[in-house]
């Protein structure tokens, strides 16, 4: 990067580091912590939705909905997340080609899967073997999306069916009172005023997310740990910057990257908790309101 | 074709190196995948338990000690228990067996003046030792704060008359504080060893090699997954050993809280929810 690195051997001390921590291969570990954050803030959203959809399905009126709620949320829960993530980009991937196969290929008679085979005719295959490398990972990459947006979506819908039974009572009766159906009260009066009892749960696993995400490498991301594992292992001669294993001091570094992550998002979180108890009648909603009248 | 008993007797301890040296590479049965998805269960109930044993003891005096007016118990006790909840696991397990690599393979010479011993540091770099050190580190940290609530929650009325019955120290502590502090802390313990039990998955899966293929269970469920190109079935299986595992896990702590709480009058006393929040 520098005009100085062109001839490595030469370099010495403070010059060969920064020379050696702006190679291509660095700046390409720099990106990935971008990718991480990126990924982050993809699924979060993504996995909010879910909640809510998993929650609103634990109250419904229908008791197939709610035992598909409930067993959703139970069975994430009592099998470690991992296993999930290992499990659900596979079925995925093998679901959609069968999906497809029996669409594009229905003259197809061989079964599918032969011994220990998974084998669908060539039109069935997704992405098609024709599309360029990038969409491969792409399509990796949304298997990855899904598959956390999967297991945190049933940790949101537990935090927000929680925060669901913690509005008042009486603030439902009254609406009801007041003649708004049904939908009308989980619209107007529960969710608006859902999301303080929500936070501290949904804080609590935006932390979980923020730690979950190394996992992503298992499912043959490019992500920081990739890059920590290509960069940190010991280089011989042969390369340009000859090092002894120095993985201790990436994964150091990965270390104190979460770490600050996760204090950013708890400051962040902490004042999100204040705007968001004004004017509820919580303790901390009344504290701050009578800091408000003081002021 | 082996029937199941064989199988049994074969790979039933496949997981710490007993029975068949060699995996099954072809014809998996059913019976094959359950044996040895379980066989592999031994080494998560490895991790979790050594973990819980070793860690509900420092755990109690991590929380102590952050709970402590002296600065130099309190300040470490605090970087401790920030560090380990505030950076995933995942990393802390490649951390510490990058770390372990690099100890003098030959040993530590550690001179006390009246003797001089070399402390062995090659049982860090094995799986059973250093993924062992590095959850039970972890957990320290998790429980640790979760029993600093404990002891900031024990009312003040238990501990003045605690006072005025004359208890000071550590009997005041030991009678006192430390069985209410579990009382209360006990429930959200319970979520942090469930989750400790689904965290041991992690040991094979972040660098710490499965010599001889002695792997836990989530290992030979990726085995077979990738074996047969089908993951309808050995995932299927983990789950089924896990949620068990989470059972008995839920029935022991309830037990436990049930005992915890028998001085209680009936009415006060509440049932461990079965269903686990979400602390990790």
């Amino acid at each position: 990067m520098f005009d100085f690195c062109a001839d490595p051997d030469l370099l010495e001390g403070g010059r060969w580091l920064s020379c050696y921590l702006t190679t291509p291969k660095h700046m390409m570990f720099y990106q990935s912590f971008l990718v991480v954050i990126v990924l982050m803030l993809i699924t979060a959203p993504i996995a909010l939705g879910v909640g809510f959809l998993g929650a609103l399905a634990t109250r419904s009126h229908l008791a197939p909905l709610r035992w598909l709620g409930r067993g959703y949320t139970s069975l994430v829960r009592g099998v470690p997340d991992i296993a999930f993530f290992l499990f659900v980009p596979l079925a995925l991937d093998q679901g959609l080609e069968y999906l497809r196969h029996k669409a594009k290929c229905p003259d197809w008679t061989d079964a599918i899967r032969q011994g220990s085979d998974f084998v669908v005719c060539s039109e069935a295959k997704f992405p098609l073997s024709s599309t360029p490398q990038i969409w491969h990972e792409l399509y990796g990459v949304a298997l990855a999306i899904i598959a956390f947006a999967f297991v945190f979506g049933a940790f949101a819908a537990f935090v927000l069916s929680g925060a669901m039974n913690a509005v008042p009572r009486a603030q439902l009766e009254t609406a009801e009172a007041y003649g708004m159906t049904r939908g009308q009260v989980t619209r107007r009066v529960l969710v608006p005023q859902m999301w303080t009892y929500a936070l501290p749960g949904l804080s609590n696993l935006w932390m979980i997310l923020i730690k979950a995400t190394p996992l992503l490498f298992l499912l043959g991301v490019e992500d920081v740990v990739y890059w920590a594992r290509e960069l940190g292992g010991s280089k011989t001669s042969a390369y340009s910057y000859p090092h002894p294993d120095w993985r201790i001091w990436y994964f150091l570094a990965l270390l104190v990257f979460y770490l600050l992550v996760t204090k950013l998002s708890e400051v962040g979180f902490a004042r999100l908790t204040r705007r968001l108890s004004r004017g509820q009648a919580t303790a901390h909603g009344m504290n701050e309101a009578r800091k408000g009248a003081q002021a | 074709m082996m029937s199941c008993i064989d199988t049994i007797q074969a790979y039933g301890l496949r997981a710490i190196g007993l029975g068949e040296r060699l995996l099954p590479r072809s014809d998996f049965t059913l019976c094959d995948q359950f044996v040895l998805i379980g066989s592999g269960m031994i080494w998560n109930l490895y991790f979790g338990l050594g973990a819980l044993l070793l860690g509900f003891w420092a755990a109690i005096g991590m929380a102590l000690a952050r709970n402590s007016d002296n600065w130099m118990l309190r300040k470490p006790a605090e970087w401790f228990i920030f560090i380990f909840r505030g950076s995933p696991l995942f990393i802390q397990f490649f951390f510490f067996y990058a770390l372990f690599t690099q100890l003098p393979r030959e040993g530590i010479p550690i001179n006390l003046g009246v003797v001089s011993f070399t402390a062995e540091t090659s049982w860090l770099t094995r799986a059973w030792g250093g993924a062992l050190v590095t959850l039970f580190l972890n957990t320290t940290a998790y429980a640790g704060e979760i029993f600093l609530g404990g002891l900031r929650s024990v009312p003040k009325g238990d501990l003045e008359a605690a006072d005025a019955y004359g208890f000071s120290g550590w009997k005041k502590f030991r009678r006192i504080t430390f069985p209410t502090m579990l009382r209360l802390a006990w429930p959200a313990y319970t979520n942090e060893a469930i989750f400790l039990f689904h965290a041991t998955t992690l040991v094979y899966f972040s660098s710490f090699p499965a010599r001889q293929q002695k792997g836990d269970a989530l290992y030979y469920a990726d085995y077979f997954a990738s074996k047969t190109f089908n993951p309808f079935i050995p995932y299927p299986i983990l789950a089924m050993y896990f949620i068990l595992l989470t059972l008995a896990v839920v029935f022991i702590y309830g037990a436990i809280y049930r005992r915890l709480n028998r001085h209680l009058p009936s009415n006060q006393r509440t049932r461990l929810r079965p269903r686990p929040q979400i602390v990790r």
